[in-house]
């Protein structure tokens, strides 16, 4: 294949990555935006609704598509109960003080990710797409005759692909939608602000707080039960999408909903691009390395802005 | 007795019985003490930032790491003896220690624990990445004929064990008389009160960064021993998890005493080692002891026992 | 004149986003003398201390101590040099005993020798009336106990300039004719910079006093000028402070 038609490759791989991984670290993001939690456990939060959406989609026997849609509800209803419970049982108990809840989620992740070793196994296992036609793409050539539309062999996507990036988008603008608009949204935002001014109003503070958190490991589950027909459900599956999203929730300032949305698009994009390029590990250390210099240098994050 | 000498009986205990084990413990946890002790030392160093300086790292591994390899990269590639290998491990994690304090302790709390762990990870990704000469995940086995030191052949089971004894004893007794020196008890101050302390004329930054590099030396000091000591070197130990592991050892066995990581080492191994005779999954041993050491007993094994009953532990 | 200055603070400014807190200050303490500073709430005799000590750096103008410009240096070299600061939200080690408290003042100033150590945290705890509690924790004194054992600490560095932030404030009234005596006992040795709200600790310390509002210096002069003074007694009644 040519340059181009493998740079437009290349993008469109790195689009899907970006939407699970918009999800995902907006999910980390409100988490932190809101509670001031560092939630080590994200991933595993990711994982679980992958593990979820492959139980969901297999043990009911409907037809596949709709057994992926059923997963698609209630994988991200129950990661977010689990979260719930962890949150009133743990966080809660430290009371949300920044350093134990890291060493504390800490636990939770090798206690969720060694239970789902225990039940779920170690093998990977897929989940069937709802639908996965094969999208060949045209390409302009210059021939004989002139311009003309080729179709490069392998070059192409599949329509499933282009579903993750839809839904992504659809379910971002609807978040947005929800923390701008509703009554539920101000409560979060103004937690996020002022937590005595929040309480001094009457706000339950710490149902926000268990909300936001059950909210933001749906989000998890929700991008993982999205990613799942295309990755396979694996019980060490966690690691990577926790990585990014921290890469993203820190370059895109943390607590900011656009700056994480928009860092996560440069890092799934870029992360994707040096990976064909290059060699995914290096693609990995060039950003775990952009992180640590943007916390050093410039802790706002590269889209955020100061405060005072 | 004095404070000083009760802690110098207690030093001289702990290693007297250890040399009373050598010679009574049945072979198997005569081999798992061995390896205690050189991950001890590791703790020990965590400690010395986390415990004492209020520095916590997530990121340790690096240093670890970086003293490992120091080690087994020198003596594979380089065909270096023993002795100038682990120099070389030493050294490494001084540099490598030096440049990430000198960035990361800009940052403090939260910020610190993810800078850290972001530069251990880019560190195990480095390993990866050269895996022509690391041997990625795989690792590489030193051969049983280089690890002799000064004569001694240290793959013999007894001798790794005396070695091991040797350098926990000598890591236990610096860390010991360092928390009591004068610097010490400015870093302990520091963790207390940092502006305070500041405004007590002290160059607060200068103090947390000596006491950073002093934390990673000693973490590749135990690096180096441990690969040379047991004859393999991989990328595991630079992961994540053995970031996290230090930090666990610590918090059960009490942060910010001498003796509260030997403790830790000991009871996690064997907590684990029993627990991975039942299940595969013994690591969900580690999460849920992390989650009730952060619940209910935040000080640790010794921290409690130095609230409650022995105030003069060091 | 400018030779005897132990400090001399030349146009100090400094300004948070669009509030002046501090605005063009020219300020001198002659070695020796007791200064008090007084002001009514939020008219930035806090912040001042802070860019002298330099806690707080300055968007414009000059700190001179000893003759030396330390405009530049960071907090903990000037304190280094010869000042104490005491916070004016007490700052002591809660979990420390007094001892190590005071202990870590007299170290940094006396070097390592236990037994000089010694000697001078027990004079430093003795000059506070603390000597007897030298092994207690610190966090389990009372608040005023915790002033006096942070200006223990404060005196244990046997600074030049010593700097009070509110030191009388929360301490009981015995005390603080305790405080007043001590504070009188170290006249002429140790030059003292002491920010006050007690009028009554005010006159009966100090040599000079200065009086700034909306972060300018309004008056200066002996405490009987100062109380007599219309414009200090407007400031003080127009916002109605105690």
């Amino acid at each position: 294949m040519d340059f181009g038609p493998y740079l437009v490759l290349a993008s469109l791989e790195g689009a899907v990555q970006a939407s699970v991984l918009a999800l995902t670290a907006v999910g980390l993001s409100l988490v932190f935006g809101v509670m001031r939690v560092v939630n080590v456990a994200h991933g595993e939060f990711f994982m679980l609704g992958a593990v979820l959406a492959w139980v969901v989609a297999t043990s009911i026997g409907v037809h596949p598509a709709l057994g992926f849609v059923l997963a698609l509800v209630i994988a991200p209803v129950l990661v977010g109960a689990i979260a719930i419970i962890a949150d009133v049982l743990v966080l809660k108990r430290l009371n949300y003080d920044p350093e134990n809840t890291i060493v504390a989620t800490i636990g939770l992740l090798y206690i969720i990710q060694q239970v789902t070793l225990m039940t779920y196994g170690p093998d990977a296992r897929p989940v069937e797409a709802p639908f996965n036609q094969r999208l060949a793409l045209p390409w302009p050539e210059w021939g004989e005759g002139g311009l003309t539309l080729g179709w490069p062999w392998g070059f192409g996507t599949t329509s499933y692909k282009l579903f993750v990036i839809a839904a992504a988008i659809v379910l971002l603008i609807v978040l947005w939608q929800l923390m701008s608009r509703t009554k539920l949204g101000l409560v979060m935002r103004a937690t996020q602000l002022d937590r005595e001014m929040a309480l001094a109003f009457g706000i339950h503070v710490d149902r926000v707080y268990a909300f936001a958190f059950g909210i933001g490991a749906a989000l998890a589950a929700l991008a993982a039960t999205l990613i799942v027909p295309i990755q396979q459900a694996h019980y060490l599956m966690g690691a990577d999408p926790l990585l990014l999203s921290f890469i993203v929730v820190i370059i895109g300032g943390l607590g900011s909903l656009p700056g994480t949305v928009a860092a996560a698009v440069l890092i799934g994009m870029s992360d994707g691009m040096i990976s064909m390029f290059f060699s995914p590990t290096l693609a990995k250390i060039l950003s775990t390395l952009l992180v640590a210099f943007v916390l050093v240098f410039r802790p706002q994050g590269l889209f955020g802005t100061r405060r005072a | 007795m004095t404070e000083a000498g009760k802690s110098l009986a207690l030093n001289a205990g702990v290693i007297a019985l250890l040399i009373v084990l050598h010679f009574v413990l049945p072979a198997y946890h005569h081999g798992n003490l061995a390896r205690i002790m050189v991950l001890a030392i590791y703790a020990m160093g965590f400690n010395f930032a986390f415990g004492y300086g209020g520095m916590l790292s997530l990121g340790h591994a690096l240093f670890f790491a970086a003293g490992m390899y120091g080690m087994g990269l020198t003596m594979q590639h380089l065909d270096w003896p023993a002795g100038a290998a682990i120099v070389a491990g030493l050294l490494a994690a001084f540099v490598v220690s030096t440049a990430v304090g000198f960035l990361a302790l800009r940052t403090a709390g939260v910020q610190l624990m993810i800078v850290t762990l972001m530069f251990a990870q880019a560190g195990f990704l480095t390993v990866l990445y050269f895996g022509e000469w690391t041997r990625g995940d795989e690792g590489f086995v030193i051969q049983q004929s280089e690890r002799v030191l000064a004569g001694v052949d240290l793959s013999n089971e007894s001798t790794r064990y005396l070695a091991g004894l040797l350098l926990f004893g000598a890591c236990f007794v610096f860390m010991s008389r360092l928390v009591q020196s004068s610097f010490g008890k400015v870093l302990v101050a520091i963790r207390e009160n940092e502006e305070r302390t500041r405004m007590l004329g002290y160059d607060v930054a200068r103090y947390k960064l000596v006491a950073f590099i002093i934390s990673g030396t000693v973490s590749g000091l135990a690096g180096a021993a441990y690969g040379l000591l047991f004859g393999y070197v991989g990328a595991s130990f630079a992961s994540v998890q053995y970031s996290i592991l230090p930090l666990l050892w610590v918090l059960l066995g009490g942060a910010g005493t001498v003796l509260g990581p030997f403790i830790g080492t000991l009871f996690m191994f064997y907590l684990i080692d029993i627990s991975s005779g039942f299940t595969s999954a013994y690591l969900a041993i580690a999460g849920a002891v992390l989650v009730l050491l952060t619940l209910f007993a935040r000080q640790g094994i010794v921290g409690e026992a130095r609230q409650r009953w022995l105030p003069w532990l060091p | 004149m400018a030779a005897v200055n132990l400090l001399q603070a030349r146009g100090l400014t400094r300004r948070f986003g669009g509030l002046l807190a501090v605005s063009h200050v020219d300020f001198a303490i002659p070695a020796g003398q007791i200064r008090a500073l007084i002001g009514p709430n939020g008219a930035g005799k806090s912040t001042l201390v802070g860019l002298i000590s330099g806690r707080i750096s300055a968007t414009a103008g000059t700190v001179e101590f000893q003759g030396r410009d330390i405009t530049h240096l960071p907090a903990h070299r000037r304190i280094a040099g010869g000042m104490a600061y005491t916070f004016q939200i007490t700052s002591v080690y809660p979990r420390l005993p007094l001892d190590e408290n005071v202990a870590l003042a007299v170290r940094r100033v006396s070097g390592s020798n236990s037994d000089v150590i010694d000697r001078e945290t027990e004079a430093a705890l003795a000059s506070v009336g603390l000597a007897g509690r030298r092994y207690e924790t610190a966090g389990d004194l009372s608040y005023g106990h915790q002033r006096l054992l942070e200006i223990a600490m404060g005196l244990a560095q046997k600074p030049k300039l010593l700097i009070l932030d509110e030191p009388t404030q929360g301490l009981a009234d015995s005390e603080v004719v305790e405080f007043k005596t001590l504070i009188r006992s170290m006249a002429g040795n140790t030059t003292i910079l002491l920010i006050e709200h007690n009028m009554d600790v005010v006159m009966d310390t100090a040599d000079l006093v200065t009086v700034l509002n909306f972060g300018e210096i309004l008056a200066e002069g002996t405490p009987d000028e100062i109380s007599g003074n219309r414009n200090v007694q407007s400031a003080y009644l127009g916002t109605a402070d105690a």
